[in-house]
């Protein structure tokens, strides 16, 4: 314990927990700095350094391993195999085992593409652009949405590598210096893609990776567990927690958190020009892009709060991940439903106001052609559903919120469904209108990313800390007294 | 180690044991004789059991370098079993065939058949395949296109379904074989003039096979010869018209006024090639030529109806009454009163018209109305002065114009009664298509010998007992004419694929006295004594224009010797049914005609051009009936007609008259082979030999089944969102004229520099195409053209249904008009090719840059290239790119491998492909130009779909050339760009229809001037 990680700036004495917490109980309460109300909320009284160290280590190092994680870790194991089966067929047989046609050549594949993409956005926003802004309720939450980021991406990168008609091809959208003398073509907005995607996910990969360093060297330290040190010895890289390994960590963190922050923006950004820049009607709309970012953000906070709130009670997490926790994503889940819904709105006025016939075509077939259902189920789910979010008794319950979320999940799923096959089954030419029904092959391989996500997820928490320690140190009380009277 | 095991036996060398015993000192232990004896065989067999050069792999030198000799070895051995290259014998030519140079095909010409008459054709041929087929433009039934079944012939030369062997009750038998039992049973027949040998062809037009069914006759006089063509021209009725056997050529040039009643003259009959384009030659140039004027009367929709400025859907019981109003009107004898209702006027209309016509104006009744209805054509024909104007009548061009469907049930009678005792089938498949009354198939079985010659082992040979493979006309040597009697001698493109096949000329000769005569022979003897003058010169002329010239048949006979009747006045046949009643209407399918083309993939799979249904045959109602029976598309509903019954799914039809159900024939055969069983179902089965094509009294009743038909166009009540996007564009004669800019303002035009990317400037050649909508009858020549050409795989039913076609030319159709009231239905057709844009929205967005525009405004698309991500499609406006989303592609069937034409790549899984302009024709012209040293000729090249239009609706050449052709139509006020309003600068523009309605008939019929597209 002794040569455990220090927070950035280590208290010059020990902490003093047990004054901490019986100040919290109310025993000398003259002598102790009372907590910052707001910060107050952000974790649960009674803890001190040892506390927070102890609980969130303890669940990546407790010697039994919960009985629902063995039975959560199998059901997902067992679904990410309907995707590898999935795969093994398609590369097989070709993705005509899809239900894609003339005209709908895009589907299920780009739709959940963009769908997990869009999950993915939460956790750079948390950790980078929240860090900057110095919003320190992200401490708890950031660690597993930034897996969350990473296992999203991970997911969306298998449809657009396998939506190919030749995946074993795909090295083309690199420009890399070969014999036939051709470069990809850079006015694609799938080049776009290509580059926005693999930076983003090598950026959040590197941010999440750098975040867990220190934690690392907290595991490596406390187990016992002679395999488990040398595993998480090598992952820690030799950290030691020294002033100087403080120092250049947090520049380092700080400037990834810099990195990160446009990519926020701009991997939304360039997914939506890959519809933006067509001329599809219905995907051609200079609003996509801010659109389709609040939207991504939208829908990553409700995956954050769906894997956040089982998650803290199954693991008791509720003093760290705190109702003000859920209560802020609830309000960013708030702002951004409500420009999501203001992108709905213009579609639908612009569809309107263009005077383009085709536009108007495309917005009224949305609304009453034969894919309405999906329309207005979109509507039910992206508008209506976060309207309760304005209720606090909503934004405070775990289960209104959980619900909230999952309407999101399936929201934001339905509005890249509306805008890919929707738009695209009745274009310019009523002669070339067809119908898009997805196939078994379409489900099982979109279930089956689901269960790879969780399968990476189960693992995640199981093997590394959930919960980034060494920040939620710096809320402890006694670390914020020292702040402020520095 | 065993004694003997893997040594061959040998006899062993015992003088030679025991010298080599002699030899050695000391015990010697020895496993057997052929050890000690060193035999080679045992020195081989110890060889092999201890792989040479193992010894060195005691000798640590010895093991290095073998290491080292291996390891190369091995990895030479991997690389060479990467690109295994199958093994081939080359072999010159000794003496080269004449003129075959690789790479460049040769044409030759020959004809295909239409219900036994000639259409020319060309066939092109690469090295000794047929490839590809062309219309001969020097036959007067081609003009140099081709009809659908045309495209088709040579897929059904390479059909891998066709019968390959000579089958007596299913067991492979000789052809010598054969030979004996016809001896046997005609030999036992012969006695008796033969008076139990049955003979059924098909339409004959051969002059050959006429001769030779003489010489049979002759030899057993009280042998029959009976003929059965399911679809077979009106030859009967107008015997009975006209007074005598005839044959009837209609001049549509010279036609003003054309009154049809259910003629679908535009593709359907011998001469519809000839007619689409006389019709069509006067609609082009409107306000520089007048314009004829087309009346179409018909009880379903057809392509004639669609094209015609007026159109009116009757129930079939009243065409006659029509026919007879306007004969009435016009002032012929057999005339009556107008009936009233909607017709009244149009009678009135369309007879004053006429005669203000008389000599210049045409009415032509349908192949499949009633000699009343002909009758009646034919007397206001000769009232208006039309006969010897307008319509011809010439000697019969068949052998025996007979009845056909009376001649089968005559056949039919005579089997049952057991008259029959040889039956020699020679062609056709008379146990599927004989209507169902006839009982055809219980009747052959009281048949005691049966022959059949068939394309296939079909229902019809599966009854007979012996089953000759019939070689197709593409391999083989016969003659047929055409409909104004012209003939042409067929000349085979490459010998039989399969042995056994034999031509009816041969199968003929076989029965008579001199059996085993080629057909080569059979058919070059008879021209010899038809050919006077230098008769081979004659001969190479005839196979070199693929007419014979100077040529008529001598007038002798079964033809001539039917003599002159009285022409029969036009009585009434069937009077007219009260509303409410269902009547059936019968027609051979539009694609694969009376079942003969069930196998062919290509034909299957082309959208048959009004319903854009594929793969089946269903019952077409119209939309009101439809909805008063409670009926959907899919519904599967059971058809009781006459007693009989056949169950088949519904689909709506706009235009179908109401109360009128209309049935394809060709479906639902079961032995058509793996492409055609099980397709659609057989409307045989309720039809009767006496009311072969019409009749009342159909009952209609949901089975609640249904059955998702693969359709290749969205269901038709979408087509109302078409109209304000002026796809179709569609004005009127005076319109026309007034206001001729009109039909490019329809839409907004962009300005040429609106683009962020720098104008490109084509300096040499540009191409471009223009697609003449008023030309066009939307026969759908193109879309199978464009297979055939461009090796387009056949996705199969469910493919289509899905909606992955593969075809880089379609046919839109757009309806127009009020789907309830089917006078007001008219149908429109848009040939769509790629667009071939200069601002291509496919070559923006595709990553690898796989499509990429050539230096000459080509769209072009890089299979090699393309990784397959569909963006292009989705981006494109046209939605004319098609996506290989499994592997469509035969790569192993080896005789459709023969059919590939060489120049166009064969694409695999994963890849988009579209259409390509024809690239590889024009690069075929840069070569040959470049090697005569001069420029490209305008029209030198033509892409596979203008080469096969019937009407020369797609025009094709280089827009940087003013004077080219292409040029000249996009300088009309009728060019359109389609959705040029999005600024992607089609290099395919459109000149729009111009109609040219009757003002007295403007109304809810009037359609023209109310619809634009």
């Amino acid at each position: 314990m002794a040569d455990h990680p220090l927070p950035p700036t280590p208290p010059e004495k020990p902490p003093l927990s047990a004054d901490v917490s019986a100040a919290i109980r109310g025993e000398q309460p003259t002598t102790v700095h009372v907590p910052h109300p707001e910060m107050h909320a952000l974790l649960a009284p009674g803890h001190d350094f040892a506390t927070v160290t102890e609980k969130i280590s303890s669940i990546v190092l407790q010697k039994g391993t919960p009985l629902w994680w063995f039975a959560g870790f199998a059901v997902s194991f067992a679904v990410m195999n309907v995707l590898l089966v999935s795969i093994c067929y398609l590369v097989f047989k070709g993705i005509g085992i899809w239900g894609e046609n003339e005209p709908v050549g895009w589907a299920f594949d780009i739709l959940n593409f963009v769908w997990w993409i869009g999950i993915g956005h939460a956790g750079t926003l948390i950790s980078a652009i929240l860090l900057l802004l110095r919003q320190e309720w992200r401490t708890s939450i950031n660690r597993f949405a930034e897996a969350m980021t990473l296992f999203a991406v991970a997911c969306a990168g298998v449809y657009p590598a396998l939506h190919t008609g030749r995946p074993w091809l795909d090295y083309w959208l690199f420009p890399y210096p070969n014999t036939m003398g051709l470069w990809p073509n850079f006015r694609s907005p799938l080049i776009w893609d290509v580059f926005a995607v693999s930076t983003y996910a090598t950026v959040s990969a590197l941010f999440w990776f750098v975040g867990l360093i220190p934690d690392f060297a907290t595991l490596r330290d406390r187990t016992s567990n002679r395999f488990a040190q040398h595993i998480y010895g090598m992952l820690a890289m030799g950290w030691r927690g020294s002033a100087r390994h403080w120092h250049n960590y947090d520049t380092a963190y700080l400037l990834l958190a810099g990195l990160a922050t446009p990519l926020v923006i701009s991997v939304h950004t360039v997914v939506s020009f890959d519809f933006a820049v067509g001329i599809v009607p219905g995907w051609h709309a200079t609003i996509f892009p801010p659109y389709f970012v609040a939207g991504a953000i939208y829908a990553g906070f409700a995956m954050v709060l769906t894997l956040a709130i089982p998650l803290r009670k199954l693991y008791g997490l509720e003093d760290f991940i705190t109702t003000k926790h859920l209560e802020n994503m609830g309000k960013v889940m708030l702002a951004t439903g409500l420009i999501v819904a203001y992108g709905y709105m213009m579609e639908a006025f612009g569809g309107y106001y263009s005077g383009n016939q085709f536009e108007a075509f495309m917005i009224k077939n949305r609304m009453l052609g034969p894919y309405k259902h999906f329309y207005w189920a979109l509507i039910v789910c992206n508008v209506i559903s976060p309207q309760f979010l304005w209720i606090k008794n909503v934004r405070t319950s775990a289960v209104g919120l959980f619900i909230c979320a999952m309407f999101t999940n399936v929201g934001m799923w339905l509005e890249r469904f509306v805008i890919i096959v929707t738009s695209l089954h009745r274009d310019f030419l009523p002669s070339s209108w067809g119908m898009y029904h997805p196939t078994m092959w379409d489900w099982s391989t979109f279930i089956g990313t689901i269960g790879l996500f969780f399968t990476l997820f189960f693992l995640f928490v199981r093997f590394m800390p959930m919960i980034s320690i060494f920040e939620m140190r710096t809320i402890v009380p006694a670390a914020e007294v020292r702040e402020e009277q520095a | 180690m065993s004694e003997t095991g893997g040594v061959p036996a040998v006899r062993v060398d015992l003088s030679g044991v025991r010298r080599r015993l002699d030899g050695t000192q000391g015990r010697t232990y020895w496993k057997s004789l052929e050890e000690l004896a060193q035999t080679p065989e045992f020195l081989e067999f110890l060889h092999r059991e201890f792989p040479a050069q193992a010894s060195e792999l005691d000798d640590p030198r010895g093991r290095r370098e073998f290491l080292t000799l291996m390891g190369a070895s091995l990895a030479l051995a991997g690389l060479t079993g990467c690109t295994k290259q199958p093994e081939e014998k080359i072999v010159p030519y000794v003496q080269p065939p004449e003129q075959a140079v690789p790479g460049k095909p040769l044409f030759f010409a020959t004809a295909m058949l239409d219900r036994g008459y000639a259409k020319g054709i060309l066939v092109e041929s690469h090295l000794g395949r047929p490839t590809k087929i062309e219309g001969n433009p020097d036959h007067p039934a081609s003009l140099g296109a081709t009809d659908i079944s045309g495209q088709a012939w040579v897929l059904g030369l390479y059909d891998p379904d066709r019968s390959q062997t000579l089958t007596y009750r299913g067991e492979i038998r000789a052809w010598t074989d054969f030979m004996a039992a016809m001896r046997n049973a005609l030999g036992a027949q012969k006695p008796r003039q033969g008076v139990g040998v049955r003979i059924l062809t098909e339409s004959v037009t051969s002059p050959t096979l006429a001769a030779q069914m003489r010489e049979l006759l002759a030899e057993l006089p009280a042998a029959k010869w009976h003929q059965w063509e399911p679809a077979a021209g009106a030859s009967a009725a107008t015997r009975q018209a006209v007074g005598r056997p005839a044959s009837v050529q209609y001049h549509f040039d010279r036609a003003d006024v054309i009154l049809s009643l259910e003629a679908d003259f535009v593709v359907d009959g011998p001469a519809s090639l000839r007619h689409a384009r006389e019709y069509t030659a006067r609609r082009k140039r409107p306000g520089e030529q007048p314009m004829n004027r087309l009346y179409a009367v018909e009880s379903t929709p057809t392509l004639t109806g669609a094209i015609a400025d007026h159109r009116l859907p009757l129930r079939p019981s009243e065409i006659e009454g029509f026919a007879r109003a306007v004969a009435g009107a016009v002032g012929g004898g057999s005339g009556a009163p107008a009936p009233s209702g909607v017709t009244g006027d149009w009678v009135a209309a369309v007879a004053k018209d006429l005669k203000a016509h008389g000599g210049r104006s045409l009415v032509i009744a349908g192949d499949y109305q009633s000699p009343a209805v002909h009758g009646l054509a034919h007397e206001i024909n000769q009232f208006l002065g039309n006969v010897g104007q307008t319509v011809v009548y010439g000697a019969p061009v068949e052998a025996q114009p007979v009845d056909t469907m009376a001649s089968l049930a005559e056949l039919a009678a005579d089997m049952k009664a057991g008259r029959v005792e040889v039956l020699i089938v020679l062609g056709g498949n008379p146990a599927y298509s004989a209507p169902a009354d006839l009982d055809f198939a219980a009747a052959m079985d009281r048949v005691k010998l049966r022959v059949h010659l068939g394309l296939y082992a079909d229902e019809t040979a599966a009854l007979s007992h012996w089953h000759i493979p019939q070689a197709h006309p593409l391999e083989a040597w016969s003659d047929a004419r055409a409909y104004d009697g012209t003939a042409t001698i067929m000349q085979p493109l490459i010998a039989p694929l399969y042995d056994s096949c034999r031509t009816a000329h041969e199968v003929l000769a076989a029965l008579g006295s001199k059996p085993d005569r080629k057909g080569h022979d059979i058919v070059k003897d008879f021209w010899r004594t038809q050919l006077s003058g230098d008769f081979d010169a004659r001969w190479r002329r005839s196979l070199h224009d693929g007419v014979v010239a100077g040529w008529t048949p001598a007038a002798s006979g079964p033809a001539a010797s039917a003599g002159a009747d009285a022409p029969v006045a036009p009585r009434p046949s069937a009077p007219a049914t009260a509303p409410g009643t269902l009547e059936i209407v019968f027609r051979p399918d539009p694609t694969i005609g009376d079942g003969r083309y069930a196998n062919l993939g290509w034909l299957q799979e082309l959208p048959k051009p009004i319903t854009k249904l594929t793969w089946d045959n269903a019952a077409l109602l119209s939309p009101a009936t439809a909805q008063q029976r409670g009926v959907e598309n899919g519904d599967v509903v059971e058809l009781r007609y006459r007693g009989r019954t056949v169950k088949a799914p519904v689909w709506t039809l706009p235009g179908q008259p109401d109360d009128t159900v209309t049935v394809h024939l060709g479906y639902g055969r079961t032995r058509a082979g793996r492409v055609g069983d099980g397709a659609g179902f057989d409307a045989n089965r309720i039809r009767t030999s006496d009311a072969p094509w019409s009749g009342a009294g159909l009952e209609l009743s949901k089975t609640g089944e249904t059955r998702a038909l693969a359709c290749a166009q969205d269901h038709w009540s979408i087509d109302q969102n078409a109209e304000p996007r002026h796809l179709i564009r569609s004005v009127t004669v005076e319109e026309y004229a007034k206001e001729p800019e009109a039909i490019k303002e329809m839409a907004e035009n962009p300005p040429r520099d609106m683009t962020l990317y720098p104008n490109v400037k084509y300096a040499g050649h540009a191409w471009g195409m223009s697609i003449d909508l008023n030309s066009c009858v939307g026969c759908s020549a193109c879309v199978v053209a464009c297979v055939a050409e461009n090796n387009i795989p056949v996705v199969g039913r469910e493919q289509v249904a899905k909606g992955r076609e593969m075809h880089w030319i379609r046919v839109d159709r757009y309806f127009s008009g009020a789907p309830q009231h089917s006078e007001t239905v008219r149908a429109h057709f848009q040939p769509l090719p790629c667009m071939h844009c200069e601002n291509a929205p496919c070559e923006q967005v595709c990553p690898v840059a796989a499509t990429v525009h050539s230096d000459e405004g080509l769209n072009d698309q890089v299979y090699n290239r393309c990784i397959g991500t569909r963006y292009c499609s989705n981006n494109c406006p046209y939605k004319v790119r098609r996506f290989n989303f499994l592997l469509y592609q035969d790569w192993n069937t080896p005789t459709l491998k023969l059919q590939r034409n060489p120049d166009v790549s064969v694409r695999s899984r994963g890849v988009m492909e579209k259409c390509t302009y024809c690239v590889q024709r024009i690069e075929q012209a840069r070569i040959t130009a470049h090697n005569d040293g001069r420029p490209i000729r305008d029209g030198e090249i033509q892409t596979a779909c203008q080469s096969v239009c019937p009407t020369q609706a797609i025009v094709f050449g280089d827009i940087n050339d003013p004077g080219s052709a292409v040029s000249k139509l996009k300088a009309e006020h009728r060019d359109y760009a389609l959705l040029g309003e999005l600024n992607t600068r089609p290099r395919t523009t459109y000149l729009a229809e111009v109609k040219n309605p009757n003002p007295e008939l403007a109304g809810p019929a009037g359609e023209g001037s109310e619809h634009h597209g």
